[in-house]
Formats: C-alpha cells, structure tokens, sequence
C-alpha cells in the first residue's frame, strides 16, 4: 500500500515538474535563483526578455 | 524462468500484433472496428521500441550512459540543463506534435483505411522514430549542435547550405498550408471565427496577468486561459443564432486570408509577450489535454470504421487530391511516419536537456512513436464517418460542383451514398450553415472527433459544441504554428541577413525587424492566397509541395546519420537509415516528377498551366495568374529536387571515399568525459 502511494507521489511529482517545464514555470525559478530576484512583474519582464530570443527560436513541428 | 516468461509474453504480443495488422489488410467488403487498428499499432510500436530501437541503440549507436552529456558539461541554467528523462519526453513530445499528423492522414483517407494505416506504423517503427533517435543521440554527442551545423561538419558546406535553405522553404510551404487550413475551417462559419478571435483578447488578458497580476505563473493563467475558451464557444453558438452577429462574424475564404496575413505580422512583430507567449501557452495547455480525451474517447467508444480499407480512388482519381497511391499517400502523411522537422526539433533544445545517453531511445524513439500514435486516431476520426460524408466535405466544388443536389449525386455516383438532406441534417447538427467542399482536413477531422466524443461523452445534443471545440482546437494550434513559424523564419532570415548588412542581423532593431516580418509573411502569404483562388482547392497543390519539402529534409537528416554512421565503422548496419533514405528519395523523385510533368493537368502543375494557356482567349487575369502559380510550383518543385540530389551525391561521395580508403573515416564528436552523475545518482 506504501508502495503504491509512493509510486503516485512520483508519478504526480514528475507530471507536475514536466507541466512546469513546458510552460517554463521551472526555467522562471531557475532564472530568480540564477539572478537573486524575488518574483515581480521587473523581474518576469527580465526573465522574458532573457529567455525570448532562445524560447522563440525554438523551431515547432508540423 | 523470468527469460522464458518474458519470451513467452514477446511472442504472444507478437503473433496478437500479426493478427491484428492481417485482420486489416485482408478483411474486405465488411466495415471493421477501430480496436483493430488500436491493437495493431500498440502492438507493433511496444515491439519496434523493445527489439528494434535497442538493436540501433545497441549495435550502431552503441549508447554510452558512462559519457557526459553536454546539459551535464555545459550545464548553464539556461539552454543546457540536467533534466528529468519524463520532463525531457514531454517537453520533445510537446514540440514534435503539431497538426501535420491530424491533417495529413484525414486528407490520405480517400485511399481507405488500409494505405495510411500501414504507412504510419512500418512508416514510424522503420523510419520516422529512427530519424529522431539517430539525430538526437548525434547531436547530443556534438555539444547539441543543430542538424545544419551537423549537415556542414559531416557532410561539407553544401550540405549545410541546403539544409538551411530547405528548413527556410519548408517554414514558408508549411505555413501557406497551416493558414489554408484555417481558412478553409473558418469561411462561412460565424461560431468558428467568434470562438477564434476571442483567443487574441484572452490572450492579451493572459499576457498581462503574467506580467504584471501573477508573474510567471504560467500553468494557472492556463488553466484561466482554458476556461474562457470553453466559455468563447459556448457563446459561439449564440452568435451563429443571431442573425445581426452572425453577419459581423461571417468572412469570405479572401477576407479570412487578409486577416490571418495581418495576424501573422502582428505576432511578428509585437513583443513576444503580449500575445505570442500566452498564445503559446494556452494552445499546448489544449492540444495536451485534447489528444489525451481523443484517445481515451477512441478506445472507450470503439467506433466501427465505414470507410473501405481501399477505395476506388487508389488510382488517382481522387476528389480530395489528385494522384495515385504511390507516391502521394506517402507524401501527404508525412509527420505521422517521418518528418524531417523533427530532426530540427532533435537537434534543438532536447539534446541539451538529455541527462545520460542511454535516455535518447526513449525520449527521441519513444515521442516519435507518441506523435505516430496520434496519426492513427486521426484516421479513426476520418474514417468512422461515413464515406459519402466524408467526401461531401472535402472535395472542392471545382470535382463536385456547387450545389447540394449536385454534389451528393456526384458522391453518390462513385458507390458512396450521401444526400443532400444528410449533409443538412449533418450540417444543422454541428450549428454549421454547410458542410460541403470544407476541403483542408481540418472540418472533416473535427466532424470525426465530435462524432467520438459526442457518443462518448454527453450525447448527441452535445455534437454541435464538440464540433467547434475541435475546430477551436485545430485552429488554435495551427495558429501557434504559424505565429510562431513565422518569428522563426524572421530570425532565420535577420541571421542571413546580418551577414550582408550588420544592423539587418539586430533582432531588436525595429526596421529589421518589420522589413523580415513583411518578407516572411508576403512568402506564406503568396501559397496562401494561391489557394485560395486556386479553383481546383489550392490544398491540392499546397499540400504535396509541403510534403515533398518536408521529406527532403528528412532526406538531409538521413544523409547526415548515414555519413556518421559510416564514419563510426559501422556501414554494416547503415541500411537501418539508407532504407528509410532510399525510401524517401523514390517517394520525393516520384511525386516531384509527377507533380511537375504529368498530364493530367489535376496532377501536374505544367499539364494545368498549358490546359488554362489553351482556353478561349483573351484569358482573364484571375486565369493568368493561376497559370503564373503553376509554373512558379513547378519551378519550386524543381528546384527541390535539385537539392536533395546535391545532398545525396556530396554524401554519397562521402561514404564511397570512406569505404574505399580513400578518405579518413574520422567523427567530429566532443571528446569522451565520463559523467560524475552516476557516482551521484549510484
């Protein structure tokens, strides 16, 4: 039974963690703890201008 | 005993997968359920990732999980990055799928069931997964590099050039056809424009919660995002209901494409944040959840499939588009069984994401069989309707002429009953005013999937709101393509360009910037409004060259996996990616001489220009330019064809030298560093 909890623990944790990298909630954590910021609207705006260049780049498929 | 269990349960699959696929092949005459094609292909994708993908990791690639992969050596927080391997799977498989595999396999139906079905699986298993995988682990060896930087390194600068070019004219192709499809989806449909343009304001709103009420909270503003589109079509349905409204949101197939061209330079050239991102963002947030429903839908429902395994039109006479068999069912399903775009996506951000080697089979295997997978449901969708219906929808008024009456006596005329009282009934149904010569795929994939989630969840009251859902859905992320595509290609473009003249290449300089945007979107915009006016339904000619460009850029990656797989001594097995190359090059050669020489002016582009040129003079403009569009096809086609042959003999000449001796057999890999994640990890 622990088993089982545990295994839904992970599954839950690791579909969670890969909802927040695709939409780039976990690259916005990165970029506070990187840059030393607290979440605002100045600092979303850097992480944005930071990371468009990279992020539209990104080629998608058909 | 665990060996012999486990041998035991291989075979079983085996021989019930065998089964499955000859129930397919060989039942005739009698309509078949779809848990026969879900069987098949679960069947064949669990044994191509079990045998198949380990013999290449094995014996070819010989995967090493002891080397340090670039997101471990140039780890920077940014663009390479240690990553979970389910994180890494979900972020590719989020990029890789897009509508092509929606589309393509609808359109490839006029065939039956059976071609498309085939294509897709032997299609994936053999060619596309191994594609993804190959170039994946190549470029995870060579710091991440692209696949053009790979093409100009392993192969020479020829290679490299027309990888560019062909990445450059496939974006272009690509996008003409994304935004024919969604003209094609919208015109004349009041519920379906309302609901679309209600994604620009929620978009704006979602762009400036991110920005300035709950900065980064992306999945929640999503989440927000979600709930008022489900509300936009809802209200869709009062607006198709009042006659002033309805007028307001009613366009003409021109008119949509003026505004859709306007939307692309806006999202071009606004600031990324404002609508692209949350755009972005609520159009995966949909596509995720939708084709997880579609798949449980499919599988609770089991819909028996109407459409014949083969149809008449096997011989190339089909309404939907012209050609035979061989080579158009392979050209028009491209993305579902192989696309070279994915190989860019393989050498982009996932290669620098890969914790350890022996993770790319499943990341670049695994979602490519995923993206396959989706190609199947997309041919459950097109083929539970019935046949008759089905070509109701897509065939353009040019094959079966423009009233009702007409239409369904032509369709019924060729063994597939359908009356013009079905369509209305059908029509009426869907809160759609028609449902005839909705050519593009996009309608009749969104009549399909209403139909499965309609029986499977909520009834049938509930068809008409299904319907627009999936219109919303296919229109939304076929938007994000285009939006996205054409900053891609904007980018693209500023680097060649900075090389002439520096400030060009500033991605911030604003006269670059619209300058790019302008050209970018004049290029798709021109394919667009071909087919628009194109009265033989310009997605008959729009979607081949887009396939043909697509696999010629999966030609590229081949040649590239060839040469370094020659280059490692392991040209004894180089048939695992020459096959699917010599596939290709047959399949493209083929369709590019037909689409430019064949006489059936349905079929190739001169044989038209000539039967247009012949007619009663003086031709009228709308005449001269449609002959002027089928030269300029033919013209682009050719030029195709050119370079795939330049690729194949630069490679070719590569490996003959290598295996004659005549040239070192020598990689350009990052040297080997052994990884401190397994010390870590134990």
């Amino acid at each position: 039974m622990n088993r089982a909890r545990e295994l839904l623990r992970d599954f839950l944790a690791t579909a969670a963690a890969t909802l927040r990298e695709i939409f780039d909630e976990a690259a916005y954590a990165r970029f506070l703890s990187r840059a030393g910021m607290v979440s605002s609207s100045e600092s979303y705006a850097e992480f944005r201008r930071e990371f468009e260049q990279a992020k539209m780049r990104r080629p998608k498929c058909c | 005993m665990n060996k012999t269990l486990a041998f035991l349960g291989w075979a079983m699959l085996a021989v019930v997968g065998a089964g499955a696929v000859a129930a397919i092949a060989v039942r005739r005459g009698e309509p078949i359920n779809a848990l026969w094609l879900v069987v098949a292909a679960t069947c064949c994708y669990a044994l191509g990732y079990r045998f198949y993908s380990k013999f290449v990791a094995a014996k070819i690639l010989a995967l090493d999980g002891l080397r340090a992969t670039p997101a471990e050596r140039l780890e920077n927080g940014r663009d390479f990055l240690v990553t979970n391997k389910w994180v890494v799977f979900g972020h590719h498989f989020a990029a890789i799928a897009g509508p092509g595999p929606l589309v393509g396999p609808v359109l490839a139906a006029q065939f039956g069931y059976l071609p498309g079905t085939m294509w897709v699986l032997a299609g994936a298993v053999f060619a596309g997964c191994v594609q993804d995988f190959v170039i994946l682990l190549f470029s995870v060896r060579r710091d991440g590099k692209s696949l053009t930087e790979m093409a100009k390194s392993e192969i020479g600068r020829v290679g490299g050039f027309v990888a560019y070019v062909a990445v450059i004219a496939i974006l272009i192709i690509l996008l003409g056809v994304a935004a024919l499809i969604v003209v094609n989806a919208l015109k004349a449909s009041p519920w379906g424009t309302f609901t679309i343009a209600m994604t620009m304001p929620i978009a704006l709103l979602m762009g400036v919660y991110l920005r300035r009420i709950r900065p980064g909270k992306v999945l929640e503003v999503s989440a927000l995002g979600f709930v008022l589109v489900l509300a936009a079509i809802w209200g869709g349905q009062h607006v198709s209901q009042n006659e002033a409204l309805a007028r307001l949101f009613t366009f003409s197939a021109p008119t949509l494409a003026i505004l859709i061209m306007i939307y692309g330079f806006a999202a071009s050239a606004l600031p990324v944040w404002l609508l692209l991102a949350p755009r972005d963002y609520l159009s995966t947030f949909v596509k995720l959840g939708t084709i997880a429903l579609l798949g449980i839908g499919i599988v609770a429902l089991h819909p028996t499939l109407h459409m014949p395994a083969l149809t008449r039109f096997v011989d190339g006479t089909g309404p939907v588009f012209a050609g035979k068999i061989f080579p158009f069912a392979f050209i028009t399903i491209a993305c579902g069984a192989i696309s070279g775009f994915h190989a860019l996506i393989s050498s982009g951000t996932t290669p620098k994401m890969i914790a350890r080697e022996t993770e790319t089979r499943m990341v670049g295997y695994g979602a490519m069989m995923c993206e396959s997978a989706v190609a199947i449901m997309a041919i459950i969708a097109a083929c539970v309707m019935q046949p008759g219906v089905y070509f109701a929808i897509n065939s353009p008024a040019g094959i079966v002429g423009q009233a009702p009456a007409t239409a369904a006596a032509t369709i019924s005329g060729w063994g597939f009953p359908v009356t013009a009282a079905d369509m209305q009934a059908l029509a009426h149904a869907v809160g759609e005013q028609t449902l005839y010569n909705r050519t593009g795929g996009a309608p009749a994939f969104a009549v399909g999937m209403a139909h499965i989630f309609s029986h499977s969840l909520g009834g049938e009251t509930l068809m008409a709101l299904w319907y627009h859902f999936a219109i919303m859905f296919e229109a939304l992320f076929i938007l994000t393509i285009l939006d996205a595509g054409t900053r891609v290609a904007r980018f693209m473009i500023q680097d060649a360009l900075g090389h002439v003249y520096k400030p060009l290449g500033r991605t911030s300089w604003y006269p670059s910037i619209l300058g790019t945007s302008a050209l970018i979107v004049a290029s798709w915009g021109y394919f667009l409004w071909q087919g628009v006016k194109d009265p033989l339904g310009g997605i008959n000619s729009l979607w081949p060259l887009f396939g043909i460009s697509n696999q010629l850029l999966a030609t590229v990656a081949l040649c590239v996996a060839t040469t370094i797989i020659i280059k490692m001594h392991r040209a004894r097995y180089a048939a695992v990616t020459l096959g699917p190359l010599a596939w290709l090059v047959a399949v493209t050669f083929t369709a590019s001489w037909h689409k430019m020489f064949d006489p059936n002016p349905r079929v190739g582009f001169l044989a038209q220009a000539r039967v247009l040129a012949a007619g009663p003079t003086p031709l009228s403009s709308a005449t001269v330019r449609v002959i002027f569009n089928n030269r300029l096809d033919a013209a682009v086609t050719g030029v195709l064809v050119v370079m795939v042959t330049l690729v194949l003999v630069e490679s070719a000449r590569q490996w003959i030298g290598i295996l004659s001796g005549a040239r070192e057999a020598r990689v350009k890999e990052a040297p080997f560093v052994r990884t401190r994640l397994v010390e870590e990890r134990g």
